[in-house]
């Protein structure tokens, strides 16, 4: 069955079509890629559908909630986070007000409860700050906790950004290039922890990635895209052997030698 | 090299500038220690000093002669740019274009010794400078803490003279230090070198055995631990309800002015602070608080009159109110544009209250008078060291709610949303709802402030609420520390406190901020009293620790 499914969403900026009558559908836990030439549309079809823009045309459905003009404060209720291609942390925040903010859609208390320091109050916030402290160790940074986000380093703040996504206890996973500037070795770790994620948690992944290892490595669908358009949707080896997708990432005419070199 | 002659160059430019507007002037009426200096000579040694401890630090390689080369080399170029004003001014009349240039400064300038040995003089005097701020590069950390402590302090006594006579010559056993310590004008010179020994004594015992008295505080089993903390709380309530009597009614009077700033701070410091929402126009809220006790309660209008307490509650209402009215049409605004939307509708709110149209109502220019004094149980808040205990109040119950806020959801929304507004949102904060509560308690804090304002002048007029106190209340923000409890106290305490203590401050209040502004973002952007990192993971017995102290900070401020 498919937690995410979108029917023909399109997204101009002026003339620019940066995404045409995209269908794709993700299945309940699943890790889903989506590849494709810088410019293809990728992170702007991830911005459709966290209600950072609003498609011009189309329909997405989660989980059978349609999700066109929804804000993305009430999205990411609905039970999908996300996380940025460039990391967007809370800089001036440490680690876990980083992770209580991922919280927040899971916390009640008001203005009032708070000034008042009402027994709820403080049961919630006692709750949330053992549920954070959870998530750092879960992403192995227990004991980092109250540093500063910005004095992270790169790896860590990648897995806290993860873990903010977590926090707010999402069915869909969205992760703009997870394994961007890491090494072979940080790069396995992380497709563990994704394959992790998904195992032990049930969490629908969807992803976008550059390096083949990682995408051919761990997806079960490979969605290609290209000029905003998808050209070919399938498993790992499939995708491999598609012409179209060879030409799409080395330029036309390159499918012919590399038929004839093959 | 080019460094140091480049610091000297700018802080001979400062010297001139300080000079020609006349500071130096207004400040030497004032001596720190009598006869011997003045508050005009310290303030230029001050920047020579500064100058040449710049140039020591930025000496590349830190060989100890290069690094006393660069700063004998500042202080002389300060120096020498100071005698070049000295000699100009002897030679041509500067009074046409400045008019404080007058003879009286060329004398103070070169120690009364006439231009040619005056000349000389200062030369000497700002190489000295330079290899003293050179020297104390060089010492050793402990030596430069308190030697930079001591002096400071004879320098704070000199400077808040004013303010320490009086309190003394009230206690009968503490007069005996007026006589030790000052004269009718300055520090004694033995009561300047004993005060200078003691800190520095009390900062030496301090390092040695300040580390045993902490450890031995840690070691004490948590019950006694927790008696001595009270007793510390309850020593510093004690000292703050029996300040107003102490102080005498000037300095009540002051800080009755500084706890006003302190609550408008306060709600400020909401709204920029923790929501990164850059307000201009939170005059507005102060105005319409004070307004509004106006119209409630005073007789002269005639429509109502409440007393204080009970108008109090509208006039809150009416406070948060109005802040979301403000908000609701700049929700979509950002930075920059936030801030001249804010900035108009404060100059709108002034015009309104001045204009003849809302007259009737508001009593236009004349404003509103008669407004009742608040009383509770026929102890009326009627003079400046009654309404201190309206304000303490006031403080206490804003920085209160503060700090409850500051560590909640909704505190973390707001620092969310100040850092990423995208993010936040994506991260299931609904902005509109956090931002107009931003604005909302923001603007009560000021209404808060507001009715007591208007209680405390018994009337209000249109001309109290103009866009300097936004200007002022924003500036103590970023001189304490954004989004800084403390750092707010200190801040209203050193920009509205200290102008209201030197006389001679009052001409330059402007300029001072305008500098005071410049130099924390040029060295202290995180400002005097930053924000502490909230430490959540492990420690939050400590946490509850440093809430505590920072609610002690805040007397002490």
């Amino acid at each position: 069955m498919a937690l995410l499914f979108t029917k023909k969403v399109t997204k101009r900026f002026g003339g620019l079509v940066a995404v045409g009558d995209l269908d794709i559908d993700i299945r309940e836990k699943s890790i889903h890629s989506i590849i494709g030439p810088n410019g293809a549309g990728k992170t702007t079809f991830f911005n459709c559908i966290t209600g950072f823009y609003k498609p011009e045309e189309g329909e997405i459905l989660f989980n059978d909630h349609s999700l066109v003009g929804l804000l993305p404060d009430r999205i990411v209720r609905l039970g999908i986070s996300r996380t940025y291609q460039n990391i967007r942390l809370f800089p001036n925040l440490t680690a876990m007000e980083n992770i209580l903010v991922g919280l927040h859609g899971h916390l009640r208390a008001g203005f009032f409860g708070i000034v008042m320091s009402t027994p709820a109050t403080r049961k919630e916030e006692k709750e949330a700050a053992e549920e954070a402290r959870r998530l750092l160790k879960f992403v192995n940074l227990a004991g980092k906790g109250d540093f500063l986000a910005k004095n992270l380093p790169y790896g860590d703040q990648r897995r806290l950004e993860i873990a903010r996504a977590l926090a707010s206890r999402p069915k869909l996973l969205l992760l703009d290039e997870p394994t961007a500037g890491m090494n072979p070795r940080e790069t396995q770790d992380m497709m563990d922890f994704i394959q992790h994620l998904r195992d032990e948690l049930g969490i629908t992944i969807l992803l976008i990635e550059h390096q083949m290892r990682v995408v051919m490595g761990i997806s079960e669908t490979v969605t290609v895209l290209d000029y905003g358009e998808k050209i070919a949707e399938g498993t790992p080896t499939e995708i491999q052997g598609n012409p179209k997708v060879i030409e799409a990432y080395l330029g036309r005419g390159s499918t012919a030698e590399v038929s004839q070199v093959s | 090299m080019k460094q140091a002659i480049k610091i000297g160059l700018i802080g001979g430019v400062v010297e001139i500038l300080l000079s020609l507007i006349g500071m130096v002037e207004a400040f030497s009426q004032r001596d720190i220690i009598a006869h011997v200096i003045s508050m005009g000579h310290t303030l230029l040694i001050i920047v020579a000093l500064f100058m040449g401890y710049l140039a020591a630090k930025r000496t590349p390689g830190k060989g100890s002669l290069w690094v006393l080369a660069n700063s004998f080399l500042s202080g002389l170029i300060v120096g020498g740019l100071v005698s070049l004003l000295v000699i100009v001014g002897s030679l041509i009349d500067l009074r046409k274009v400045f008019v404080n240039a007058m003879p009286v400064l060329y004398e103070l300038l070169t120690f009364k010794q006439g231009t040619q040995i005056g000349v000389f003089l200062l030369l000497g005097a700002g190489a000295l400078s330079g290899v003293l701020a050179g020297l104390f590069f060089l010492s050793p950390k402990l030596l430069r803490r308190v030697l930079l402590i001591s002096l400071g302090s004879v320098v704070g006594a000199g400077v808040l003279q004013d303010l320490l006579r009086p309190t003394f010559s009230l206690w009968g056993p503490l007069a005996i230090i007026n006589e030790w310590l000052f004269t009718a004008n300055g520090l004694t010179i033995q009561g300047a070198i004993g005060l200078f020994v003691l800190i520095a004594a009390l900062l030496l015992f301090w390092s040695r055995k300040g580390s045993v008295i902490q450890t031995g505080f840690r070691q004490l089993p948590p019950a006694p631990q927790r008696i001595l903390k009270m007793s510390g709380i309850l020593i510093l309530v004690f000292i703050l309800l029996i300040l107003p009597q102490v102080l005498g009614l000037f300095l009540s009077e002051v800080f009755t002015i500084v706890g006003l700033y302190v609550l408008l701070g306060l709600g400020l410091n909401i709204v920029v602070g923790y929501a990164g929402l850059l307000d201009l126009g939170y005059v507005a809220f102060f105005a319409i608080g004070s307004y509004t006790t106006a119209v409630l309660t005073s007789p002269e209008l005639g429509f109502f009159s409440l007393s204080f307490w009970e108008a109090l509650p509208f006039v809150i209402v009416m406070g948060v109110f109005s802040g979301v009215l403000l908000g609701t049409p700049v929700l979509k605004m950002r930075g920059d544009y936030l801030a001249i939307a804010t900035l108009g509708f404060g100059e709108i709110i002034r015009i309104l209250v001045l204009s003849d149209f809302l007259r009737p109502w508001l009593g236009g220019a004349q404003g509103i008078g008669k407004i009742p004094k608040a009383s509770i149980a026929g102890f009326e808040f009627a003079g400046p060291q009654q309404i201190y205990y309206l304000i303490l109040a006031g403080c206490l119950l804003v920085i209160f709610i503060s700090l409850r806020l500051r560590d909640s959801r909704l505190g973390r929304a707001w620092m969310a949303m100040r850092e990423d507004e995208d993010v936040a949102q994506a991260m299931g904060i609904n902005l509109v709802a956090t931002k107009l509560l931003a604005f909302a308690t923001g603007a009560g804090f000021s209404a808060l402030s507001g009715a007591i304002f208007a209680t405390k002048l018994s009337s209000v007029y249109p001309h109290s609420f103009n866009v300097m106190i936004s200007i002022n209340i924003v500036c103590v923000i970023i001189v304490g520390g954004m989004g800084s409890i403390p750092g707010v106290i200190v801040g209203a305490a050193a920009l509205v406190g200290l102008p209201e203590l030197l006389r001679e401050f009052a001409e330059y209040r402007l300029f001072v901020y305008g500098a005071a502004l410049v130099a924390m973002m040029l060295l202290r952007p995180e400002g005097l009293w930053p924000e502490a990192v909230h430490r959540r993971e492990f420690h939050e017995e400590e946490e509850k620790e440093a809430e505590s102290k920072s609610s002690l900070e805040l007397k002490s401020g």
